[in-house]
Protein backbone atom coordinates (compact mmCIF):
# COMPACT_ATOMS: atom_id res chain seq x y z
CA UNK A 1 0.00 0.00 0.00
CA UNK A 2 2.86 2.36 1.01
CA UNK A 3 4.77 1.56 -2.27
CA UNK A 4 1.37 2.69 -4.47
CA UNK A 5 0.95 6.09 -1.80
CA UNK A 6 4.50 6.47 -3.16
CA UNK A 7 3.99 6.49 -6.81
CA UNK A 8 0.45 8.49 -6.31
CA UNK A 9 2.33 11.69 -4.32
CA UNK A 10 5.18 11.01 -6.72
CA UNK A 11 3.65 11.58 -9.78
CA UNK A 12 1.76 14.49 -8.53
CA UNK A 13 5.08 15.62 -7.16
CA UNK A 14 6.40 15.20 -10.46
CA UNK A 15 3.64 16.34 -12.63
CA UNK A 16 3.19 19.68 -10.75
CA UNK A 17 7.25 20.70 -11.18
CA UNK A 18 7.50 19.99 -14.57
CA UNK A 19 6.82 23.50 -15.97
CA UNK A 20 9.09 25.44 -13.79
CA UNK A 21 11.42 22.63 -13.57
CA UNK A 22 11.45 22.30 -17.29
CA UNK A 23 11.52 26.21 -17.71
CA UNK A 24 14.65 26.66 -15.67
CA UNK A 25 16.43 23.92 -17.10
CA UNK A 26 15.87 25.51 -20.56
CA UNK A 27 17.04 28.82 -19.60
CA UNK A 28 20.24 27.09 -18.43
CA UNK A 29 20.60 25.14 -21.90
CA UNK A 30 18.61 27.51 -24.11
CA UNK A 31 17.72 24.49 -25.92
CA UNK A 32 14.24 22.59 -25.82
CA UNK A 33 15.45 19.19 -26.09
CA UNK A 34 18.19 19.54 -23.84
CA UNK A 35 16.40 20.84 -21.18
CA UNK A 36 13.34 17.89 -21.65
CA UNK A 37 15.45 15.40 -21.48
CA UNK A 38 17.41 16.77 -18.37
CA UNK A 39 14.17 16.30 -16.62
CA UNK A 40 13.35 13.55 -18.28
CA UNK A 41 16.17 12.12 -16.28
CA UNK A 42 15.92 13.87 -13.38
CA UNK A 43 12.07 12.38 -13.18
CA UNK A 44 13.63 8.88 -13.66
CA UNK A 45 16.66 9.63 -10.65
CA UNK A 46 13.62 10.97 -8.19
CA UNK A 47 11.83 7.53 -8.76
CA UNK A 48 14.59 5.82 -7.89
CA UNK A 49 15.90 8.00 -4.51
CA UNK A 50 12.49 9.41 -2.80
CA UNK A 51 10.72 6.51 -2.03
CA UNK A 52 13.79 5.80 0.05
CA UNK A 53 14.99 9.46 0.68
CA UNK A 54 11.48 10.69 1.45
CA UNK A 55 10.81 13.82 -0.60
CA UNK A 56 13.00 16.49 -0.85
CA UNK A 57 11.99 19.83 0.60
CA UNK A 58 11.60 21.39 -2.35
CA UNK A 59 11.05 19.06 -5.47
CA UNK A 60 11.09 21.23 -8.83
CA UNK A 61 14.79 23.04 -7.37
CA UNK A 62 16.21 19.40 -6.55
CA UNK A 63 14.55 18.80 -10.07
CA UNK A 64 16.58 21.37 -11.64
CA UNK A 65 19.82 20.83 -9.90
CA UNK A 66 19.68 17.11 -10.82
CA UNK A 67 18.62 17.49 -14.15
CA UNK A 68 20.99 20.24 -14.53
CA UNK A 69 24.17 17.76 -13.35
CA UNK A 70 23.36 15.31 -15.41
CA UNK A 71 22.90 16.93 -18.63
CA UNK A 72 26.07 18.94 -17.63
CA UNK A 73 27.95 14.88 -17.06
CA UNK A 74 25.95 13.95 -20.07
CA UNK A 75 27.85 16.61 -22.08
CA UNK A 76 31.12 16.00 -20.41
CA UNK A 77 30.68 12.17 -21.36
CA UNK A 78 29.76 13.07 -25.09
CA UNK A 79 32.77 15.36 -25.25
CA UNK A 80 35.05 12.12 -23.84
CA UNK A 81 36.57 14.88 -21.35
CA UNK A 82 37.41 14.47 -17.99
CA UNK A 83 36.27 14.01 -15.40
CA UNK A 84 33.79 11.50 -15.44
CA UNK A 85 30.30 11.87 -14.00
CA UNK A 86 30.61 11.18 -10.16
CA UNK A 87 28.37 9.18 -8.12
CA UNK A 88 28.44 11.79 -5.34
CA UNK A 89 25.97 14.05 -7.62
CA UNK A 90 22.91 12.70 -6.02
CA UNK A 91 24.03 12.61 -2.59
CA UNK A 92 25.03 16.30 -2.30
CA UNK A 93 21.59 17.10 -4.34
CA UNK A 94 19.81 18.18 -0.91
CA UNK A 95 22.73 20.07 0.34
CA UNK A 96 22.62 22.33 -2.79
CA UNK A 97 18.94 22.34 -2.33
CA UNK A 98 18.28 24.98 -0.34
CA UNK A 99 20.93 26.86 -1.99
CA UNK A 100 19.66 26.76 -5.84
CA UNK A 101 15.81 27.31 -4.41
CA UNK A 102 16.91 30.76 -3.11
CA UNK A 103 18.20 31.78 -6.44
CA UNK A 104 15.05 30.13 -8.29
CA UNK A 105 12.77 32.69 -6.39
CA UNK A 106 9.66 33.41 -7.30
CA UNK A 107 10.37 36.03 -9.69
CA UNK A 108 12.93 34.17 -11.50
CA UNK A 109 10.75 31.09 -12.64
CA UNK A 110 7.88 33.75 -13.39
CA UNK A 111 9.97 34.78 -16.43
CA UNK A 112 11.29 31.51 -16.83
CA UNK A 113 8.23 29.77 -17.15
CA UNK A 114 6.32 32.53 -18.94
CA UNK A 115 9.34 32.21 -21.80
CA UNK A 116 8.67 28.55 -22.12
CA UNK A 117 4.93 29.10 -22.40
CA UNK A 118 5.94 31.93 -24.95
CA UNK A 119 8.10 29.95 -26.70
CA UNK A 120 5.07 27.26 -27.45
CA UNK A 121 3.19 29.82 -29.08
CA UNK A 122 5.47 31.64 -31.49
CA UNK A 123 4.30 32.87 -34.12
CA UNK A 124 5.54 30.97 -37.13
CA UNK A 125 3.92 28.33 -35.39
CA UNK A 126 -0.23 27.40 -36.57
CA UNK A 127 -2.62 27.50 -33.57
CA UNK A 128 -2.73 23.47 -33.60
CA UNK A 129 0.95 23.42 -33.59
CA UNK A 130 1.37 26.02 -30.73
CA UNK A 131 -0.98 23.62 -28.45
CA UNK A 132 0.14 20.34 -29.46
CA UNK A 133 3.65 21.68 -28.33
CA UNK A 134 2.63 23.28 -25.18
CA UNK A 135 0.97 20.73 -24.05
CA UNK A 136 3.68 18.24 -25.10
CA UNK A 137 6.36 20.52 -23.61
CA UNK A 138 4.75 22.05 -20.91
CA UNK A 139 1.98 19.72 -19.29
CA UNK A 140 4.08 16.90 -20.03
CA UNK A 141 1.08 14.48 -21.93
CA UNK A 142 2.78 12.19 -23.76
CA UNK A 143 2.42 12.30 -27.69
CA UNK A 144 -0.40 9.06 -27.80
CA UNK A 145 -2.38 11.15 -25.52
CA UNK A 146 -1.97 14.49 -27.56
CA UNK A 147 -2.43 12.27 -30.68
CA UNK A 148 -5.65 11.02 -29.02
CA UNK A 149 -7.08 14.04 -28.08
CA UNK A 150 -6.71 15.51 -31.64
CA UNK A 151 -7.81 12.44 -33.34
CA UNK A 152 -4.80 11.91 -35.37
CA UNK A 153 -2.46 9.18 -35.62
CA UNK A 154 0.36 8.90 -33.10
CA UNK A 155 3.17 9.12 -35.92
CA UNK A 156 1.49 12.55 -37.68
CA UNK A 157 1.61 13.92 -33.92
CA UNK A 158 5.02 13.36 -33.14
CA UNK A 159 6.09 14.93 -37.27
CA UNK A 160 3.56 17.84 -35.95
CA UNK A 161 5.66 18.36 -32.82
CA UNK A 162 8.98 17.85 -34.60
CA UNK A 163 8.05 20.24 -36.54
CA UNK A 164 7.33 22.88 -34.07
CA UNK A 165 10.56 22.18 -32.08
CA UNK A 166 12.74 22.67 -35.34
CA UNK A 167 10.81 25.93 -35.99
CA UNK A 168 11.50 27.29 -33.07
CA UNK A 169 15.12 26.12 -32.50
CA UNK A 170 15.67 28.30 -35.74
CA UNK A 171 13.81 31.21 -34.33
CA UNK A 172 15.66 33.64 -32.25
CA UNK A 173 14.28 33.59 -28.62
CA UNK A 174 15.48 36.42 -26.08
CA UNK A 175 16.71 34.71 -23.24
CA UNK A 176 17.45 37.85 -21.16
CA UNK A 177 14.57 38.80 -18.77
CA UNK A 178 11.72 40.79 -20.43
CA UNK A 179 11.02 44.59 -19.79
CA UNK A 180 7.29 45.34 -18.67
CA UNK A 181 5.69 45.75 -21.94
CA UNK A 182 7.47 42.66 -23.14
CA UNK A 183 6.29 40.86 -20.24
CA UNK A 184 2.16 42.22 -20.71
CA UNK A 185 2.56 41.12 -24.47
CA UNK A 186 4.17 37.76 -23.43
CA UNK A 187 1.34 37.22 -20.97
CA UNK A 188 -1.46 38.35 -23.77
CA UNK A 189 0.05 35.71 -26.34
CA UNK A 190 0.49 33.24 -23.87
CA UNK A 191 -3.39 33.82 -22.21
CA UNK A 192 -4.69 33.42 -25.74
CA UNK A 193 -2.97 29.92 -26.46
CA UNK A 194 -4.40 28.76 -23.46
CA UNK A 195 -7.93 30.14 -24.56
CA UNK A 196 -7.09 27.48 -27.55
CA UNK A 197 -5.76 24.57 -25.45
CA UNK A 198 -9.46 24.94 -23.73
CA UNK A 199 -11.56 25.67 -26.66
CA UNK A 200 -10.21 22.51 -28.09
CA UNK A 201 -11.20 20.05 -25.68
CA UNK A 202 -14.85 22.30 -25.16
CA UNK A 203 -15.55 21.51 -28.93
CA UNK A 204 -15.19 18.22 -28.75
CA UNK A 205 -18.18 15.64 -29.56
CA UNK A 206 -18.92 12.12 -30.14
CA UNK A 207 -16.01 9.84 -29.88
CA UNK A 208 -13.29 10.58 -28.18
CA UNK A 209 -15.27 13.41 -26.52
CA UNK A 210 -13.51 12.44 -22.92
CA UNK A 211 -9.63 12.42 -23.92
CA UNK A 212 -10.48 15.35 -25.37
CA UNK A 213 -12.24 17.24 -21.96
CA UNK A 214 -8.84 16.06 -20.60
CA UNK A 215 -8.11 19.30 -22.39
CA UNK A 216 -10.10 21.36 -20.59
CA UNK A 217 -8.12 20.08 -17.09
CA UNK A 218 -4.87 20.91 -18.37
CA UNK A 219 -5.69 24.82 -20.07
CA UNK A 220 -7.25 25.26 -16.58
CA UNK A 221 -3.97 23.82 -14.91
CA UNK A 222 -2.23 25.99 -17.30
CA UNK A 223 -4.18 29.14 -16.45
CA UNK A 224 -3.96 28.41 -12.33
CA UNK A 225 0.11 28.04 -12.69
CA UNK A 226 -0.43 31.47 -14.77
CA UNK A 227 -2.08 33.03 -12.06
CA UNK A 228 -0.19 31.48 -9.24
CA UNK A 229 3.28 33.53 -10.85
CA UNK A 230 0.65 36.80 -11.70
CA UNK A 231 -1.00 37.03 -8.94
CA UNK A 232 -2.19 40.66 -9.06
CA UNK A 233 -3.25 40.39 -12.99
CA UNK A 234 -7.28 40.66 -13.79
CA UNK A 235 -6.97 39.13 -17.58
CA UNK A 236 -5.70 36.18 -15.36
CA UNK A 237 -7.81 36.23 -13.09
CA UNK A 238 -10.54 36.47 -15.53
CA UNK A 239 -9.33 34.04 -17.87
CA UNK A 240 -8.92 31.20 -15.11
CA UNK A 241 -12.47 32.03 -14.14
CA UNK A 242 -14.04 31.72 -17.53
CA UNK A 243 -12.56 28.29 -18.03
CA UNK A 244 -13.43 27.02 -14.80
CA UNK A 245 -17.38 28.46 -14.91
CA UNK A 246 -17.23 27.30 -18.82
CA UNK A 247 -15.79 23.77 -17.91
CA UNK A 248 -18.25 23.80 -14.98
CA UNK A 249 -21.21 22.81 -16.98
CA UNK A 250 -19.55 20.03 -19.18
CA UNK A 251 -21.04 17.13 -17.42
CA UNK A 252 -24.58 18.46 -18.61
CA UNK A 253 -23.64 19.64 -22.09
CA UNK A 254 -24.69 16.50 -23.87
CA UNK A 255 -26.85 13.76 -22.96
CA UNK A 256 -26.16 9.87 -22.81
CA UNK A 257 -26.44 9.12 -26.10
CA UNK A 258 -24.12 12.03 -27.05
CA UNK A 259 -26.84 14.65 -28.37
CA UNK A 260 -26.38 18.57 -27.79
CA UNK A 261 -28.02 20.02 -24.62
CA UNK A 262 -28.76 23.68 -24.49
CA UNK A 263 -27.96 25.57 -21.51
CA UNK A 264 -32.05 26.54 -20.77
CA UNK A 265 -32.63 22.50 -20.55
CA UNK A 266 -28.85 21.52 -18.56
CA UNK A 267 -29.49 19.94 -14.94
CA UNK A 268 -28.18 22.76 -13.13
CA UNK A 269 -27.80 20.50 -10.24
CA UNK A 270 -24.98 18.69 -12.05
CA UNK A 271 -22.96 21.73 -12.55
CA UNK A 272 -19.82 21.73 -10.93
CA UNK A 273 -20.00 23.81 -7.42
CA UNK A 274 -16.16 23.67 -6.28
CA UNK A 275 -15.35 25.03 -10.08
CA UNK A 276 -17.79 27.84 -9.74
CA UNK A 277 -17.52 28.38 -6.08
CA UNK A 278 -13.68 29.07 -7.77
CA UNK A 279 -14.55 30.94 -10.90
CA UNK A 280 -17.14 33.20 -8.74
CA UNK A 281 -14.06 33.98 -6.47
CA UNK A 282 -11.86 34.94 -9.26
CA UNK A 283 -13.75 37.17 -11.06
CA UNK A 284 -15.01 39.22 -7.68
CA UNK A 285 -11.54 39.55 -7.24
CA UNK A 286 -10.35 40.75 -10.88
CA UNK A 287 -13.43 43.11 -10.99
CA UNK A 288 -11.79 44.93 -7.66
CA UNK A 289 -8.85 46.00 -9.94
CA UNK A 290 -11.78 48.17 -12.35
CA UNK A 291 -9.45 47.25 -15.39
CA UNK A 292 -12.05 45.44 -17.91
CA UNK A 293 -10.73 43.55 -20.73
CA UNK A 294 -12.31 40.06 -22.32
CA UNK A 295 -11.64 37.49 -20.55
CA UNK A 296 -13.03 38.75 -17.36
CA UNK A 297 -16.40 40.27 -19.36
CA UNK A 298 -16.98 36.73 -20.48
CA UNK A 299 -16.11 35.71 -17.52
CA UNK A 300 -19.02 37.71 -15.74
CA UNK A 301 -21.01 36.49 -18.41
CA UNK A 302 -20.24 32.92 -17.29
CA UNK A 303 -20.74 33.98 -13.77
CA UNK A 304 -24.25 35.13 -14.11
CA UNK A 305 -25.72 31.79 -16.11
CA UNK A 306 -23.38 30.26 -13.01
CA UNK A 307 -25.43 32.43 -10.27
CA UNK A 308 -28.85 31.81 -11.85
CA UNK A 309 -30.77 28.28 -9.92
CA UNK A 310 -33.60 27.99 -12.85
CA UNK A 311 -32.91 29.33 -16.38
CA UNK A 312 -36.05 31.92 -15.58
CA UNK A 313 -33.30 33.40 -12.99
CA UNK A 314 -30.78 34.66 -15.45
CA UNK A 315 -30.28 38.63 -15.54
CA UNK A 316 -30.16 38.70 -19.78
CA UNK A 317 -30.57 42.83 -18.92
CA UNK A 318 -27.46 42.17 -17.64
CA UNK A 319 -25.76 39.56 -19.78
CA UNK A 320 -26.86 42.63 -22.80
CA UNK A 321 -25.24 44.90 -20.77
CA UNK A 322 -21.84 42.68 -20.60
CA UNK A 323 -21.90 41.70 -24.37
CA UNK A 324 -21.84 45.56 -25.50
CA UNK A 325 -18.97 46.30 -23.69
CA UNK A 326 -17.63 43.23 -25.40
CA UNK A 327 -19.09 44.31 -28.47
CA UNK A 328 -17.02 47.51 -27.72
CA UNK A 329 -13.66 46.36 -26.12
CA UNK A 330 -13.76 43.05 -29.26
CA UNK A 331 -15.84 43.91 -32.12
CA UNK A 332 -16.34 40.82 -33.96
CA UNK A 333 -19.37 39.47 -35.63
CA UNK A 334 -19.33 36.20 -33.37
CA UNK A 335 -20.06 38.83 -30.05
CA UNK A 336 -23.02 40.46 -31.61
CA UNK A 337 -24.11 36.62 -32.78
CA UNK A 338 -23.87 35.79 -28.76
CA UNK A 339 -25.67 39.04 -27.84
CA UNK A 340 -28.91 38.37 -29.80
CA UNK A 341 -29.58 35.50 -27.59
CA UNK A 342 -29.85 38.08 -24.93
CA UNK A 343 -31.86 40.25 -27.15
CA UNK A 344 -34.46 37.34 -28.17
CA UNK A 345 -34.86 36.71 -24.01
CA UNK A 346 -35.29 40.29 -23.59
CA UNK A 347 -37.34 41.93 -26.59
CA UNK A 348 -37.98 39.06 -28.69
CA UNK A 349 -37.03 37.08 -31.43
CA UNK A 350 -38.26 40.25 -34.31
CA UNK A 351 -35.45 42.19 -32.83
CA UNK A 352 -32.73 39.47 -32.55
CA UNK A 353 -33.44 39.12 -35.76
CA UNK A 354 -33.00 42.60 -36.84
CA UNK A 355 -29.67 42.92 -34.92
CA UNK A 356 -28.09 39.53 -36.97
CA UNK A 357 -29.23 40.13 -40.37
CA UNK A 358 -26.33 42.53 -41.19
CA UNK A 359 -23.82 39.87 -39.67
CA UNK A 360 -25.23 37.71 -42.80
CA UNK A 361 -22.35 38.32 -44.46
CA UNK A 362 -19.32 37.80 -42.14
CA UNK A 363 -20.48 34.76 -40.35
CA UNK A 364 -22.06 33.11 -44.03
CA UNK A 365 -19.57 30.18 -43.33
CA UNK A 366 -21.23 29.85 -39.39
CA UNK A 367 -22.51 27.18 -38.02
CA UNK A 368 -24.02 29.08 -35.03
CA UNK A 369 -25.34 31.94 -37.75
CA UNK A 370 -27.93 29.75 -39.38
CA UNK A 371 -28.53 27.58 -36.39
CA UNK A 372 -29.74 30.81 -34.17
CA UNK A 373 -31.44 32.16 -37.28
CA UNK A 374 -33.37 29.72 -38.47
CA UNK A 375 -34.50 28.92 -34.71
CA UNK A 376 -35.66 32.98 -34.88
CA UNK A 377 -37.23 32.58 -37.93
CA UNK A 378 -39.34 29.26 -36.71
CA UNK A 379 -40.63 30.97 -33.43
CA UNK A 380 -41.97 33.94 -35.62
CA UNK A 381 -43.66 31.51 -37.94
CA UNK A 382 -41.51 31.82 -40.99
CA UNK A 383 -40.92 28.28 -41.26
CA UNK A 384 -39.35 28.34 -44.66
CA UNK A 385 -37.16 30.80 -44.24
CA UNK A 386 -36.29 28.89 -41.38
CA UNK A 387 -36.19 25.34 -43.29
CA UNK A 388 -33.54 27.62 -45.45
CA UNK A 389 -31.72 28.49 -42.91
CA UNK A 390 -31.28 25.11 -40.40
CA UNK A 391 -30.79 23.38 -44.24
CA UNK A 392 -27.48 25.87 -44.87
CA UNK A 393 -26.68 25.17 -40.35
CA UNK A 394 -26.36 21.36 -41.40
CA UNK A 395 -23.95 21.97 -44.30
CA UNK A 396 -21.75 23.88 -41.82
CA UNK A 397 -22.09 21.44 -39.08
CA UNK A 398 -18.81 21.00 -36.98
CA UNK A 399 -19.96 17.67 -35.42
CA UNK A 400 -22.88 15.01 -35.73
CA UNK A 401 -24.31 16.05 -32.56
CA UNK A 402 -24.61 19.97 -34.04
CA UNK A 403 -26.16 18.27 -37.29
CA UNK A 404 -28.32 15.95 -35.30
CA UNK A 405 -29.53 19.28 -33.36
CA UNK A 406 -30.52 20.94 -36.52
CA UNK A 407 -31.84 17.76 -38.21
CA UNK A 408 -33.93 17.61 -35.40
CA UNK A 409 -35.73 21.12 -35.79
CA UNK A 410 -36.05 20.22 -39.03
CA UNK A 411 -37.79 17.08 -38.60
CA UNK A 412 -39.70 18.79 -36.23
CA UNK A 413 -41.21 21.47 -38.81
CA UNK A 414 -41.39 18.54 -41.18
CA UNK A 415 -43.87 16.66 -38.78
CA UNK A 416 -45.49 20.13 -38.32
CA UNK A 417 -46.19 20.78 -41.76
CA UNK A 418 -47.83 17.52 -42.40
CA UNK A 419 -50.00 18.38 -39.15
CA UNK A 420 -51.35 21.37 -40.46
CA UNK A 421 -51.56 20.18 -43.97
CA UNK A 422 -53.49 17.29 -42.89
CA UNK A 423 -56.17 19.71 -41.15
CA UNK A 424 -56.65 21.65 -44.04
CA UNK B 1 -8.68 19.36 24.15
CA UNK B 2 -9.79 20.63 20.98
CA UNK B 3 -6.70 20.61 18.39
CA UNK B 4 -7.04 22.52 14.80
CA UNK B 5 -5.04 20.25 11.90
CA UNK B 6 -4.10 22.60 9.33
CA UNK B 7 -3.85 20.85 6.20
CA UNK B 8 -0.54 22.00 4.30
CA UNK B 9 -0.06 20.81 0.62
CA UNK B 10 1.71 21.93 -2.72
CA UNK B 11 -1.67 22.66 -4.44
CA UNK B 12 0.03 22.50 -7.94
CA UNK B 13 0.21 18.87 -7.44
CA UNK B 14 -3.68 18.48 -5.39
CA UNK B 15 -4.84 20.58 -8.66
CA UNK B 16 -2.89 18.03 -10.76
CA UNK B 17 -4.99 14.90 -9.55
CA UNK B 18 -7.42 13.36 -11.85
CA UNK B 19 -10.94 13.32 -10.60
CA UNK B 20 -10.73 9.33 -9.88
CA UNK B 21 -7.44 10.39 -7.42
CA UNK B 22 -9.00 13.05 -5.92
CA UNK B 23 -12.24 10.92 -4.92
CA UNK B 24 -10.43 8.24 -3.84
CA UNK B 25 -8.72 10.61 -1.75
CA UNK B 26 -12.02 11.80 -0.59
CA UNK B 27 -13.49 8.37 -0.06
CA UNK B 28 -10.30 7.24 2.28
CA UNK B 29 -10.60 10.44 4.30
CA UNK B 30 -14.08 10.25 4.62
CA UNK B 31 -13.76 6.54 6.25
CA UNK B 32 -11.35 8.37 8.83
CA UNK B 33 -13.68 11.45 9.64
CA UNK B 34 -16.70 8.97 9.95
CA UNK B 35 -14.96 7.11 12.48
CA UNK B 36 -13.61 10.45 14.43
CA UNK B 37 -17.62 11.36 13.73
CA UNK B 38 -18.95 8.09 15.76
CA UNK B 39 -16.19 8.66 18.60
CA UNK B 40 -17.68 12.32 18.84
CA UNK B 41 -14.32 13.85 18.04
CA UNK B 42 -15.00 15.38 14.86
CA UNK B 43 -15.64 19.71 14.90
CA UNK B 44 -15.70 21.82 11.93
CA UNK B 45 -13.97 20.46 8.72
CA UNK B 46 -13.26 22.93 6.00
CA UNK B 47 -11.47 22.65 2.90
CA UNK B 48 -10.04 25.83 1.09
CA UNK B 49 -10.83 26.87 -2.26
CA UNK B 50 -6.72 27.66 -4.12
CA UNK B 51 -4.18 30.39 -2.92
CA UNK B 52 -5.52 31.76 -6.20
CA UNK B 53 -8.67 33.01 -5.29
CA UNK B 54 -7.29 34.36 -2.07
CA UNK B 55 -6.79 38.25 -1.35
CA UNK B 56 -4.47 39.55 1.59
CA UNK B 57 -5.77 42.65 3.66
CA UNK B 58 -2.66 43.66 5.53
CA UNK B 59 -3.35 45.96 8.33
CA UNK B 60 -0.29 46.80 9.44
CA UNK B 61 -0.49 50.05 7.88
CA UNK B 62 -3.25 52.74 7.57
CA UNK B 63 -5.25 52.74 5.19
CA UNK B 64 -4.89 48.87 5.44
CA UNK B 65 -3.59 47.46 1.51
CA UNK B 66 -5.34 44.78 0.25
CA UNK B 67 -3.01 42.51 -1.63
CA UNK B 68 -4.07 39.45 -4.34
CA UNK B 69 -2.76 36.23 -3.19
CA UNK B 70 -1.96 34.59 -0.06
CA UNK B 71 -0.60 36.09 3.06
CA UNK B 72 2.74 33.78 2.75
CA UNK B 73 4.57 32.65 -0.39
CA UNK B 74 5.47 29.09 0.53
CA UNK B 75 6.14 25.99 -1.14
CA UNK B 76 3.36 24.41 0.21
CA UNK B 77 0.25 26.33 0.94
CA UNK B 78 -2.92 26.27 3.68
CA UNK B 79 -5.41 24.21 1.88
CA UNK B 80 -8.11 23.44 5.11
CA UNK B 81 -8.34 22.48 8.65
CA UNK B 82 -10.24 19.87 10.82
CA UNK B 83 -11.20 20.57 14.76
CA UNK B 84 -10.61 17.39 16.03
CA UNK B 85 -11.07 16.20 19.97
CA UNK B 86 -7.97 15.25 21.62
CA UNK B 87 -6.82 13.46 24.91
CA UNK B 88 -2.93 14.67 24.84
CA UNK B 89 -0.44 15.62 21.91
CA UNK B 90 0.34 11.97 21.51
CA UNK B 91 -3.48 11.08 20.68
CA UNK B 92 -3.45 14.16 18.60
CA UNK B 93 -0.13 12.63 16.35
CA UNK B 94 -1.67 9.20 16.07
CA UNK B 95 -5.17 10.70 14.72
CA UNK B 96 -2.45 12.94 11.91
CA UNK B 97 -1.13 9.92 11.63
CA UNK B 98 -4.43 8.13 10.84
CA UNK B 99 -5.36 11.22 8.18
CA UNK B 100 -1.80 11.17 6.95
CA UNK B 101 -2.48 7.64 5.64
CA UNK B 102 -5.48 8.07 3.72
CA UNK B 103 -3.87 11.57 2.37
CA UNK B 104 0.00 11.35 1.78
CA UNK B 105 1.96 14.21 0.94
CA UNK B 106 2.18 17.57 2.54
CA UNK B 107 2.47 18.38 6.23
CA UNK B 108 -0.52 18.67 9.34
CA UNK B 109 0.31 21.16 11.90
CA UNK B 110 -1.36 20.36 14.67
CA UNK B 111 -2.32 23.44 17.08
CA UNK B 112 -4.13 23.25 20.43
CA UNK B 113 -7.26 25.87 20.60
CA UNK B 114 -7.10 27.85 23.04
CA UNK B 115 -10.84 29.16 22.46
CA UNK B 116 -13.42 28.01 20.65
CA UNK B 117 -16.49 29.09 19.14
CA UNK B 118 -18.65 26.76 17.18
CA UNK B 119 -20.71 29.85 15.55
CA UNK B 120 -23.73 30.00 13.84
CA UNK B 121 -23.44 29.83 9.96
CA UNK B 122 -25.19 26.91 7.86
CA UNK B 123 -27.13 25.43 10.84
Amino acid sequence: MSDSNDLVWIDAALTAARPKAVAALLRYFRDLDTAEEAFQEACLRALKTWPQNGPPRDPTAWLVLVGRNVAIDETRHRARQAPLPDSDTLADADDKEAELAERLDAAHYRDDVLRLLFICCHPDLPATQQIALALRIVSGLSVKQIARAFLVGESAMEQRITRAKSRIARAEVAFETPGAIERAERLAVVAAMIYLVFNEGYSASGDGAAMRLALCDEAIRLARLLLRLFPAEPEIMGLTALLLLQHARSPTRFDADGAIVLLDDQDRGRWDRAMITEGLALIDKAMRHRRRGPYQVQAAIAALHARAARPDDTDWAQIDLLYAALEELTPSPVITLNRAVAVDKLRGPAAALAMIEPLASPLNGYFHFFGLKGALLLRLGRHAEARVAFDRAIALANSAPEAAHIRAHLDRLARDGAATAGKR
Amino acid sequence: MLYAFLCYNDEAATCAWSKDEESAVMAKLGAVTEKLTRERRLGPVARLVPTTAATTLRKDCDPPLVIDGPFAETKEQLLGFFVIDCNSLEHALETARELGRANPGGAYEIRPLLQFWPGSVGG
